[in-house]
């Protein structure tokens, strides 16, 4: 699977979300910004982006992906 | 029993489970092998289930968790992550008070 195509989807499905995909067709890494994000837990943000992407892990066309989350207020502190 | 309900028979049973490829002497996959080093690390009393083994706990433990991947660890019946979450709580230091504070783990 392509990264593009991942970006899509997240930035699709999920509202207000902002993602920036990186990896080797099988193993990805995203960092995903997204409002939603804010007063959740660590896990329950990552539920968030695999609940959008649920089909293509389950046919394994994105074997892994690991996961960066950030609410908008957090990436620019993190790019500051 | 349906397996939903033997998952959480099972992990409310068992102070720490971590669902995993293969076993701790010789996992299949990276993410797994990983997990396992942590939890060394952390000194943890903790039993593994190897969903290679059985295809109905493969599928049936990503439904319970609504986690679409393997490794997942449990404390306490409760759901702790994957493989990201286990690095960062264990770079935190929070994974070692999370396990510590399951009996059968003398406090260091």
């Amino acid at each position: 699977m392509e990264c593009n195509a991942i970006k899509e989807f997240i930035e699709s499905r999920l509202a207000g979300a902002e993602a920036h995909v990186e990896g080797d067709g099988r193993h990805f890494e995203a960092k995903v910004i997204c409002d939603q994000f804010a007063e959740k837990s660590l896990i329950q943000q990552h539920q968030l982006v695999y609940g959008v992407i649920k089909e293509e892990m389950a046919n394994d066309s994105i074997h892994a992906l690991s996961l960066k989350t950030f609410t908008q207020d957090a990436w620019r502190q993190a790019n500051q | 029993m349906e397996i939903l309900e033997r998952i959480q028979a099972f992990v409310e049973e068992v102070p720490i489970v971590l669902f995993m490829k293969g076993d701790r002497m010789f996992p299949q996959c990276g993410f797994s092998g990983k997990s396992i080093q942590i939890l060394e690390a952390c000194g943890a009393e903790y039993e593994t289930v190897n969903v290679l083994s059985d295809d109905q706990v493969r599928q049936g433990i990503k439904d319970y968790s609504s986690w679409p991947t393997v490794p997942q660890l449990y404390v306490a019946g409760q759901f702790v992550g994957g493989s990201d979450i286990l690095t960062d709580l264990y770079e935190s230091g929070d994974l070692q008070s999370i396990i510590d504070s399951v009996k059968g783990v003398e406090p260091q």
